[in-house]
């Protein structure tokens, strides 16, 4: 579904500040794989991220999507195909627009925008029924302005938003990061109740390293802009948080570097 | 003062196109457009070089949109394909269309006298309707007599013409490409992640934004009877008055609730205008420090009135407690020593 050939990113090349954010990376997501990326700060991830979603063109290497190959195509038109839910929890919604009207833009995510209704009785119908699948009473709030919202409440809006078209591919980049415990716990199981009734093929960044042996069916750890290691579906079902930073000591010889990363 | 009173709501409700376009690309798509000052005149010029040439006013009226829906558009591609920043993409639109402007003209000033505007033609057909006399005996009865105005139709013409705007406005904003247009003002990354090519979008709300404002300058050319080169100075200004004098005095609770409040600013902005000009030391060259205070206070006001408000809540609230607090004192006291007592 998902094909990352030798993608190479420098930023700042030429200069003092030059770095290799992504390093010569290969990676293949079959249809319905779940792979949670975890990495510390500076790892590549988010890079990484905004490579396959077009906000970022590769210096070297292939993106393909479903087969398509996709490296330069612009930013709004890959977004056909992929469902993307961000850190912040203001940046998924618009705020002075209502719940309908959100769930209306990103309904016609796939289809051409035209000159009819954007809310309309049947789609306002259709918007109720996927709300309801949140369980947080949204939908009997359809006509309220999303700023009203919790961050809590924006972030699962977001993650409906993003999936309820089906994309080819969803990533979520830290999704649950700014949120509290118990929001940020009702997020995940969200996320792991609509990745598996839609069957999407995924991509999850995160810092909580529970949260990715937790979620999904392959794992990988990235470091200087190389994934350092892979966990399939197997041997993901034995792993531990010690047996992940035993594994990263391992292979770089260095203590994890991310206090973050290790407290959660 | 009757007569200044109609002739300020005449106006008003002609520049509150002008106002609605402001309100598209300074609210909606958060585009602080100074293309304005330019598109006016060009509305105007359009209009007036047609007319005076003799092409029919209603017509010479539809092509001053489209004129000012491509300067619109020109002041998008600078900003999103020139990567321009917003401003200064405004301003320097704004300046080529001062050029422009004169080129279309020929002169500095096209006059309208004697020549068929939409508006003669408008309060012609009127005044066979009879609804003229109507009013004029009706505002007799009420003793208003020695001011009437000539004619009811441009006024009546004129409300009709911007509510079918307001209308198709409000329609528009709720189409799916017009929920994109307002995402893009709102939350430009998300309605990008949302498959938009928000480029196109600002390029096309800034379109219909001066498409806009420069029918309601070809309107009030033909209104005033003149096209002048500089008559678009500080429109800007004025669009924004309308903008948010009517948001603060009418609400902003829904699109369709702003789009109305974005008139009825523009009406009330005119009607001050004319009034604080029959001060006697005021004089009409005073009108743009006049706008400048009015914009000014509109800004700060609301601000200030929510601050006194508040504070005099608190000092309620604060007193409140210490009553509850003094009274239930003692009582806490007594059942203290009570307890110990027990003990």
């Amino acid at each position: 579904m998902l094909q990352l050939n030798q993608i190479h990113k420098i930023f700042n090349e030429g200069t003092p500040d030059e770095k290799i954010a992504i390093d010569h990376v290969n990676l293949t997501l079959k249809p319905g794989d779940f792979v949670t990326v975890i990495g510390s700060n500076g790892a590549g991830k988010s890079t990484l991220m905004n490579i396959i979603s077009g906000v970022l063109i590769p210096d070297v290497g292939e993106v393909n999507i479903g087969g398509k190959n996709v490296t330069n195509m612009s930013e709004f038109k890959r977004s056909k195909m992929i469902g993307r839910v961000f850190q912040d929890p203001m940046a998924g919604t618009a705020p002075s627009m209502t719940i309908e009207e959100n769930l209306a833009m990103a309904y016609s995510r796939n289809k051409m925008r035209t000159l009819r209704q954007g809310v309309t009785k049947k789609r306002r119908d259709y918007f109720r029924e996927v709300l309801e699948s949140l369980h947080l009473g949204l939908e009997n709030r359809l006509s309220a302005k999303v700023g009203l919202l919790s961050g809590g409440e924006r972030q699962a809006l977001s993650l409906l938003m993003a999936t309820f078209t089906e994309p080819s591919i969803l990533l979520l980049d830290e999704h649950t990061a700014a949120l509290d415990p118990s929001r940020a716990e009702l997020i995940t199981n969200l996320t792991r109740e609509i990745v598996d009734k839609y069957k999407l093929t995924t991509l999850m960044v995160t810092h909580n390293m529970q949260q990715a042996i937790d979620l999904g069916n392959r794992l990988i750890m990235m470091d200087k802009g190389q994934i350092i290691l892979e966990v399939n579906k197997e041997e993901k079902k034995q792993l531990t948080i010690e047996s992940l930073l035993m594994e990263f000591k391992r292979i770089r010889g260095v203590q994890m570097a991310s206090d973050r990363a290790v407290l959660s | 003062m009757f007569t200044a009173i109609f002739g300020s709501f005449e106006a008003g409700i002609i520049y509150a196109i002008m106002a609605l376009g402001v309100y598209l690309s300074f609210r909606i798509l958060d585009f602080p457009d100074l293309t304005v000052d330019g598109s006016f005149v060009t509305g105007a010029a359009i209009s007036a070089v047609m007319i005076a040439n003799g092409t029919n006013p209603f017509l010479a009226t539809i092509m001053a949109l489209f004129a000012g829906f491509a300067a619109g558009c020109l002041t998008g591609l600078l900003h999103t394909f020139g990567k321009i920043n917003n401003l200064l993409s405004g301003i320097l639109m704004m300046i080529a269309l001062y050029s422009i402007n004169l080129r279309i003209m020929g002169r500095s000033n096209i006059p309208l006298l004697n020549i068929d505007t939409a508006f003669t033609k408008i309060s012609g057909i009127f005044e066979k309707t009879g609804i003229d006399s109507f009013f004029n005996s009706f505002f007799t009865m009420v003793g208003l007599g020695d001011s009437l105005p000539e004619t009811w139709g441009i006024l009546i013409f004129m409300i009709i013409v911007t509510f079918v705007i307001k209308f198709l406005t409000d329609l528009f904003l709720k189409t799916e490409i017009g929920l994109a247009v307002r995402a893009t003002g709102d939350n430009k990354r998300m309605i990008r992640s949302l498959s938009a090519n928000t480029n196109l979008l600002v390029v096309l709300g800034l379109g219909l934004s001066n498409a806009l404002v420069a029918f309601s300058g070809a309107l009030i050319a033909q209104q005033g009877g003149f096209a002048d080169v500089g008559m678009g100075i500080g429109m800007i200004v004025i669009g924004l008055a309308s903008v948010i004098i009517g948001e603060a005095l009418f609400g902003t609770k829904t699109i369709a609730r702003t789009t109305l409040a974005v008139i009825g600013g523009s009406i009330i902005y005119r009607i001050v205008v004319t009034l604080a000009l029959r001060v006697d030391f005021l004089d009409p060259g005073d009108m743009k420090l006049i706008t400048a205070l009015i914009v000014i206070l509109a800004l700060t006001a609301p601000k200030t009135i929510e601050g006194i408000k508040e504070r005099k809540r608190k000092a309620l609230k604060r007193s409140e407690r210490l009553n509850i607090a003094q009274t239930s004192g003692p009582v806490k006291g007594d059942n203290h020593v009570t307890i110990k007592s027990d003990s």
